[in-house]
């Protein structure tokens, strides 16, 4: 991994190739004729919280958008660079639903589907495999569990999810997520919906989840992106500033604008 | 006098105006609904809807003008929906933002204020000349043509309307996108479609040109929709402008059930509507 050198930029952190799961080099985006992105490298370790901080506009969630390819729903967006998962060619990939099958991805605004919780989670996996009653029951128990859903929502799994409180809704889409089994989970700022209780749990939830899959969360909020990333990537204008252990990136920035941005100066 | 009281007055003059604008268009309607009520009500009766229309002078019923109507308008729904929703779809969800939409939504709205005697004239020179008859087949074909750009404007209108979030967190756990559109569009617009669907039945349930050329009516019961069908427009027209005074009643009572199926289809779907935002 020495492209980040290559390009002339500060090294950002190098992991060897068993943690790496996540690799974006170089990566370009356009909407239309407006480039939004330029040239931007991501490293994402597996079984790591990698945080993506920035002012509004400066290409976070289009970062999130490019690597499950959710873009491509859109005529005129288009990628240019490399994205890697577990070493396979994403935006080369013609099976997109395989691509977003592996990695997951949840929105700002909580998205139910409109029916029923249990549905909800059973959803993705009804896709690709025929499960028995049995299975699917535990499936879906499972994914409740770990999105910390399970305990308030075991008695009422027929009731619509449209229902549930915003945070509920939240975690729902976060167990929706995880039932298929993801490598790679995607949060775009799934905290800004929500009252600060409910932010807490989700969070508590990300930081227990993080065992058993990688997530990359867009966030707005900088006390979030310290107090559960592993890794923190500073985005402005359409540039990887500064990506690094989150720790270090806070206490410590290489970079002015970084600084800048870390003590509300600007953005 | 100052301008905040010249403003206050100028607001007072307005808000009257509005006020009897209101007045004049409610009442318009209250009118309308009162000559309904007064001279179809003695019409209304078990007969009206057990014994089929009557010779002149003798007594009788709308049975086969129902019948007819209730077949032509089902028929004509069911093509409606299956093709208004589906063009609907494809506007919203398939060809959003390209010309070609454009150019097609333009032109269902073109259709959706067509003068109904035309789609009428149309289905006569398509079905009813080439084919040697009248039927009621032709009948709910013009009403299909009428309801169809409800339908197609209502569906596309509605699944705009969901949030973009929704369409991609479906393709987010690795769904197709036919798949999303089925199982989570369609289901998350499902209210707006049934008021589309609602929306075209309570506007095809008193069309009366289209039918004049196409099922023409019949006076006898009749449910084969191969042979001319009665319907309760078409009746209503024909009773109405006869001399005899039992034939003008039952066009009366007719009017009077085609506006109360009107308003119970209305309060039906709003009641579904609010049921579906509950569940």
């Amino acid at each position: 991994m020495t492209a980040s050198s290559e390009h002339g930029r500060r090294p950002i952190t190098e992991p060897d190739a068993a943690t790496l799961i996540l690799e974006v080099r170089q990566l370009d985006f356009f909407y239309g004729q407006t480039q939004v992105l330029f040239g931007v490298d991501l490293a994402v370790q597996r079984g790591r919280i990698t945080a993506l901080i920035g002012p509004s506009g400066c290409g976070k969630s289009t970062l999130l958008r490019a690597i499950n390819r959710i873009y491509a729903l859109y005529p005129g967006q288009r990628a240019e660079g490399t994205i890697r998962l577990d070493g396979e060619d994403v935006l080369g990939s013609t099976d997109l639903a395989a691509v977003r099958a592996r990695i997951g991805m949840v929105f700002q605004k909580p998205t139910p589907f409109p029916m029923s919780i249990y549905d909800n989670v059973a959803f993705g996996i009804r896709l690709t495999e025929k499960k028995s009653k049995a299975d699917m029951d535990a499936i879906v128990e499972h994914a409740l569990r770990r999105a910390a859903l399970w305990d308030e929502v075991k008695d009422q799994l027929a009731r619509s999810g449209l229902r549930l409180s915003g945070g509920q809704q939240q975690r729902l889409c976060v167990a929706r997520g995880l039932a298929v089994s993801p490598q790679v989970l995607l949060l775009d700022e799934p905290a800004s919906a929500l009252d600060p209780i409910s932010t807490a749990k989700l969070e508590q939830t990300l930081f227990e989840l993080k065992q058993e899959v990688t997530i990359v969360l867009v966030t707005h909020n900088l006390q979030q992106a310290s107090r559960i990333s592993d890794h923190t990537g500073f985005l402005y204008r359409g540039q990887m500033v500064e990506f690094g252990p989150t720790d270090a990136l806070f206490s410590k920035p290489r970079s002015t604008q970084t600084r800048d941005y870390l003590t509300g100066r600007f953005g | 006098m100052t301008r905040a009281d010249r403003r206050k007055l100028a607001n007072g003059v307005f808000v009257a105006l509005c006020g009897i604008a209101t007045a004049i268009a409610l009442s318009l309607l209250v009118a309308i609904l009162w000559a309904l009520v007064g001279r179809g009500l003695g019409g209304m009766g078990i007969l009206l809807f057990t014994s089929d229309q009557p010779a002149p002078g003798s007594i009788g019923g709308l049975r086969n003008a129902i019948v007819g109507s209730l077949i032509m308008c089902g028929l004509g729904m069911a093509g409606a929906l299956v093709i208004g929703i589906l063009a609907g779809t494809w506007l919203a969800e398939y060809a959003s933002g390209t010309r070609t939409a454009a150019t097609v939504r333009f032109l269902n709205d073109v259709l959706l204020s067509a003068p109904s005697i035309l789609i009428g004239l149309f289905v006569y020179e398509l079905l009813v000349a080439p084919f040697g008859g009248f039927s009621g087949y032709a009948g709910a074909v013009a009403l299909a043509f009428i309801a169809t750009p409800i339908v197609v404007r209502t569906t596309e209108d509605i699944l705009l309307l969901q949030p973009a979030e929704l369409r991609e967190a479906g393709m987010a756990v690795g769904a197709g996108r036919a798949l999303v559109i089925r199982r989570i569009m369609w289901r998350a617009a499902r209210t707006g479609l049934l008021t589309g669907g609602l929306l075209g039945f309570a506007r095809i349930s008193g069309e009366t040109a289209p039918l004049l050329f196409t099922s023409l009516g019949n006076q006898f019961f009749n449910a084969d929709a191969a042979q001319p069908m009665a319907s309760l427009p078409t009746t209503i027209f024909q009773f109405a402008l006869s001399a005899y005074d039992q034939w003008q009643n039952l066009a009366w009572a007719g009017a009077l059930l085609i506006a109360v199926a009107v308003l119970i289809v209305n309060i039906v779907g709003r009641i579904l509507a609010r049921e579906s935002h509950l569940s």
